[in-house]
């Protein structure tokens, strides 16, 4: 299923993420977070630019802890914790926000 | 990413036998794997020419190879003792998914093909006698369905009288499926992975380390105690095998948290491997041979370039019915290996051992804010063992348990141990692409777990496998309860463990 941003046309797998993570752009996140029927606000964008941050270090998205642990020193202890990032990101922050941020879905026993 | 669009099956005190609803299941199955997922495991990537006669040729060798699964065809008497034991039945009321209708599915095809009657009945024409049926489009639809809706847990085995293991005729089917070009996404670019990076995450080397270095962080931060956790340490005498989960999730890292600090406490030398960073071995779920060799032999090659004396699996249920069951046989002998320990060894054993000697200083006060339930892995429970005695792999998780936690409460007793209800989301089925079938399936586990959390005020599940784990975490809030109730056996060990040298020393309560 193709998404489509201001006129160009993104490649999606079956669940929607991005085909090729190079075509990601803050657009393209916003548009995939509205075909969720969500909308991105600052907390979304500080998780979204630190996996994309992590991701281009280790080519995986972070863990869970890692991401936690990451997000309570940027934006204080109060938020460094699951769930806050539930609240964020309800499906599932490991797969939701990185969908949002362009990255492939995390596989496994996850 | 979509809502659950479908009827969720409301919980009742007992565990109810719906009326049959045919069809309520029917659909596309999950995700078809494409040709990049089919290839790099020896797969057509797609539908070959001729697929009819080739499937059908693929099932007479998977017949003429494995005496068992022709026995499973031929023994089965319709006596019907299956049709309620299984979770996806009971919860989505389909009667294909009655382990006798599902195997049928198979054994039709078989019965025409591969029988002495159905090769004579089918050249009058007359292989509907003795309910024999061809290969088509439909029935390949139809299992490539239906078998997407068993996760081979064998709880239908345990009631049959004749033993038949549905499993087996489950793995045959997707075997086959795959072999004329029609795999499982899902498991499939998992294998690929296992193959070009070590693990079913696709977590390389660097991240791999990354995220180790960041765990013994945490434990010095909360323990003022260095815990190591060792990667691709030569000359370590424990390699530890563990799902990739393990590295990434939650509640699992919390359980390789506490093997660490329990090989801490032991004082013995272990190591993770990068190469072997992965226990899960998903070609089991897809029944292949060839490729559940090869998953298995990265760790005897792991073992052998660390030059490890032991093999230790962490929380891992298929992983360790691979292990216990099959290590051996797929990529032996283990000759190398010391041979005063079990070749392979379950972290809950090793655990055991060292509780019974007395060797771990524990705490279980730690653990008094929850009261315990137990959730039986289906391949731990009914396709491998623990310890020395019968019934190991039930009491050493259980003793474990007990010794770490003051409150403790079995489920029901048709729900656990042997007759354990899988979570939902085994065998390949941990998909978002099932969603439907897990949530239904994990009816039967969700029950007993209500009745015990309002009759004796359980607040949380421990299990042993990353499958159950990441599964009950997804289908506990769909039925009211929540995700974090689900825990690792050693996370349970974990806070009730007091280190070596740890600073115990906890701010008075002022009056």
């Amino acid at each position: 299923m193709p998404l489509d941003v201001n006129g160009t046309t993104y490649e999606t797998d079956e669940e929607g993420y991005l085909a090729n993570l190079s075509d990601w752009a803050p657009d393209v996140a916003t548009a995939l977070a509205g075909s969720d029927g969500a909308e991105l606000e600052d907390g979304h964008w500080e998780v979204i630019n630190f996996l994309r941050e992590y991701y281009e270090e280790y080519q995986i998205a972070p863990a869970v802890r890692v991401l936690t642990k990451a997000i309570g020193k940027r934006l204080g202890k109060d938020k460094g914790n699951s769930k806050y990032l539930y609240e964020l990101f309800p499906y599932g922050p490991a797969k939701q926000a990185c969908k949002y941020a362009g990255l492939p879905k995390p596989t496994g026993c996850v | 990413m979509a809502s659950l669009e479908f009827e969720i099956p409301e919980l009742f005190k007992n565990i109810q036998t719906p009326a049959i609803n045919p069809g309520v299941m029917e659909g596309s199955g999950p995700f078809v794997a494409k040709p990049d997922h089919q290839e790099p495991l020896g797969f057509p990537g797609e539908l070959v020419e001729n697929w009819e006669r080739k499937a059908v040729d693929a099932m007479g060798e998977a017949v003429d190879n494995s005496r068992a699964l022709r026995v499973f065809l031929d023994s089965c008497v319709k006596c019907g003792a299956c049709t309620d034991k299984c979770h996806y039945y009971l919860g989505s009321s389909d009667p294909k998914n009655m382990p006798v209708a599902r195997q049928d599915l198979f054994r039709s095809v078989y019965r025409k093909y591969h029988t002495p009657a159905g090769k004579f009945l089918s050249k009058l024409g007359l292989e509907w006698l003795i309910g024999g049926q061809e290969m088509n489009k439909s029935v390949l639809d139809d299992w490539y369905n239906y078998y997407h809706q068993c996760s081979e847990c064998r709880r239908c085995s345990v009631y049959c009288p004749y033993g038949i293991d549905t499993a087996e005729i489950t793995m045959a089917a997707r075997d086959i499926m795959a072999k004329i070009g029609v795999g499982q996404k899902y498991s499939n670019e998992i294998i690929g992975k296992v193959y070009k990076i070590g693990n079913n995450l696709g977590l390389p080397e660097p991240a791999l380390r990354n995220t180790l270095e960041g765990l013994e962080e945490d434990i010095e931060d909360e323990t003022g105690v260095v815990v190591r956790l060792p990667l691709d340490e030569k000359g370590a005498d424990i390699l530890l095998v563990t799902p990739s989960a393990d590295f990434f999730a939650e509640p699992h890292v919390d359980g390789l948290i506490g093997y660490a600090k329990v090989f801490h406490e032991a004082g013995v030398s272990w190591t993770i491997s990068s190469k072997a960073s992965e226990a899960a071995n998903f070609g089991l779920f897809i029944g292949n041979n060839e490729n559940m060799r090869k998953i298995a032999l990265r760790i005897r090659e792991a073992a052998i370039d660390l030059g490890v004396k032991r093999i230790i699996f962490g929380e891992c249920g298929h992983a360790w019915r691979v292990a216990y069951s099959y290590l051996n046989t797929l990529a032996g002998p283990f000759d190398f290996l010391d041979p005063a320990y079990p070749v392979p060894q379950h972290i809950c054993e090793f655990t055991h051992d060292l509780i019974q000697g007395g060797k771990l200083n524990l705490d279980p006060s730690e653990n008094d804010w929850m009261t315990l339930t137990f959730h039986d892995s289906c391949n731990v429970a009914r396709a491998s063992r623990m310890g020395d005695i019968p019934g190991g792999q039930f009491s050493i998780p259980r003793d474990i348990i007990k010794s770490v936690c003051n409150n403790f409460v079995d489920m029901a007793p048709e729900t656990i141990h042997e007759a354990t209800f899988c979570c939902g989301g085994g065998g390949g089925l941990l998909t978002d692409d099932l969603i439907e079938v897990r949530v239904k399936g994990a009816m039967p586990r969700m029950t007993a777990l209500r009745n015990v959390i309002e009759e004796d005020g359980v607040t949380h599940m421990a299990a042993i496998c990353a499958i159950c784990k990441s599964q009950f975490s997804k289908v506990l809030p769909v039925y009211g309860m929540g995700m974090d109730m689900i825990v690792s056996v050693h996370q349970l060990v974990s806070s009730a463990l007091i280190l070596t040298g740890q600073d115990t020393e906890s701010v008075p309560e002022s009056d």
